[in-house]
């Protein structure tokens, strides 16, 4: 089962100290699928994507990319932590991940933030991974602004640059922590778009969001977390539409 | 005032100017080369890495700098092993001892500069590098200690001043830097408001110099300050 599924995550816990952030989480990913991840503040979502690609170290718990193993050994302060740095360091290069705050590297101008891993990690030449940027860029709008750093953009602009930095590396699934949660309201709705655009293509993609109405058009699933636990998951039809927990109605009613 | 002695005696004075420089250019170079790995040690969050550079830092910035100096001129000699060494023709030397001092103090101060400036580099530029697979040696390389050479710049221009007033301490051990040669002139002239100031003003001119440089190379290591935000 977890061979032939771009992610598959298998009953993750985290806790820090005594708090038990996460409760056994699963969650399986084909490709071309759309996964919003919604939820309270504070119910897990974001602690869940990063512990796909071991920002966050789980407690307890299994993780596939693209059907392999990530192989996870027991550190000393009780977290899983990967027992071959060199293995983490290939499946994190499968997997993008979009911040909330962008986090682009402010010395750097926009094309090198988006060639640096192509260029240290794939091992492409400059030119190759420089066209291939300004290809990037252009899809997100921002072909313009190459040469320009990180500072003289809007939110809206970084956050399209680290989409594109994150694609440059042709990630099999792509992780978005909510993306627009940093912008001024006027600047969502370009970065959204570039997402349904990415969604249209066919890609693989994880997404915390608080944006209800973008999930229920986008999403091929949605996955509605309280307190750690998964309480309804499904088509958006069904989540947004007609859910089965009491809880998830309630979520649904306070933010439509 | 007698300008006379000054016009007298300054190419003199020049000549101290050389070592003076030749001093702080030498052991701030070796400083730096060793407080990068002892700044990253710092900044690592393994307890044993981190603890093994404290006892020196603590060492060298709760010691005067002339104890130091005394430390390795007069203290090295007494070890066998010391004057047995091949490294014995430098160590007897005062420039080098003075370089040996001098490299270490420096090395101490510069690696809490470089710590600081890696532990105030946002988590989240760090974590953008791993996700995309860059492992650490690469991270340092590419991204971390780039933005902490951007951001330590102006404390260790600080630095390098301060080292260029402490040089003046080279003299206690006889070297002819600027303040011993200062020193000397005056033992044969007796002018010491002359040649004193003079001395003084040339040390002012050097740190003015260094600020200069610094200021150059503060410019070129943060492009993106230059440019205008639009």
């Amino acid at each position: 089962m977890p061979e032939n599924s771009a992610l598959y995550l298998k009953d993750i816990h985290k806790s820090f100290g005594d708090l038990e952030v996460l409760k056994g989480i699963d969650l399986q990913a084909h490709e071309h699928d759309v996964i919003s991840i919604i939820g309270s503040s504070g119910s897990g979502k974001s602690t869940f994507l990063r512990c796909i690609n071991l920002l966050e170290r789980p407690t307890e718990g299994e993780i596939f990319i693209t059907g392999e193993k990530l192989h996870l050994d027991r550190a000393k302060d009780g977290q899983l932590d990967a027992v071959s740095h060199k293995q983490l360091a290939q499946l994190r290069s499968k997997v993008g991940f979009v911040f909330q705050n962008f986090n682009l590297w402010p010395h750097m101008t926009i094309t090198e933030n988006v060639i640096e891993a192509p260029v240290k990690v794939l091992g492409r030449s400059k030119a190759e991974a420089t066209e291939y940027a300004h290809e990037l860029l252009n899809k997100v709008g921002l072909y313009q602004r190459k040469d320009f750093y990180p500072a003289q953009l809007s939110g809206g602009q970084q956050q399209r640059v680290a989409i594109a930095r994150a694609l440059a590396m042709d990630p099999q699934v792509l992780l978005f922590d909510e993306p627009t949660s940093a912008l001024d309201p006027e600047l969502v709705g370009e970065v959204l778009g570039v997402m349904r655009d990415l969604a249209g293509e066919g890609r693989t993609m994880l997404i915390v969001t608080h944006e209800m109405a973008f999930a229920r058009d986008v999403s091929s699933h949605v996955m509605f977390l309280h307190q750690g636990k998964v309480e309804e998951y499904g088509p958006p039809a069904q989540v947004f539409g007609n859910p089965s927990s009491e809880r998830c109605k309630e979520f649904i009613s306070t933010v439509f | 005032m007698d300008y006379s002695v000054i016009a007298q005696y300054f190419p003199k004075l020049l000549e101290g100017v050389g070592t003076t420089v030749e001093l702080v250019l030498v052991s701030g170079l070796i400083g730096t080369l060793l407080a990068i790995p002892l700044g990253i040690a710092r900044h690592e969050k393994n307890i044993w890495i981190r603890a093994l550079p404290y006892a020196y830092i603590f060492f060298f910035r709760g010691t005067p700098l002339l104890v130091q100096i005394f430390l390795v001129y007069y203290g090295m000699a007494q070890f066998e092993a010391v004057r047995e060494s091949a490294l014995w023709p430098y160590l007897r030397e005062p420039y080098w001892c003075a370089i040996i001092a001098f490299s270490l103090n420096t090395a101490a101060y510069s690696a809490e500069i470089l710590r600081g400036a890696l532990d105030s580099i946002p988590k989240g530029e760090v974590e953008a590098a791993q996700v995309l697979g860059m492992r650490k040696p690469l991270i340092y390389r590419r991204i971390k200690l780039p933005r902490a050479f951007a951001v330590m710049l102006p404390a260790y221009g600080n630095e390098i001043i301060l080292m260029l007033k402490g040089s003046a301490l080279a003299s206690t051990i006889t070297l002819l830097d600027l303040t011993g040669m200062a020193r000397t002139i005056i033992a044969r002239t007796y002018t010491p408001i002359e040649i004193f100031l003079s001395a003084g003003v040339i040390y002012l001119l050097l740190s003015v110099v260094i600020i200069w440089v610094f200021r150059i190379v503060e410019k070129r290591l943060n492009p993106q300050q230059s440019v205008k935000i639009a």
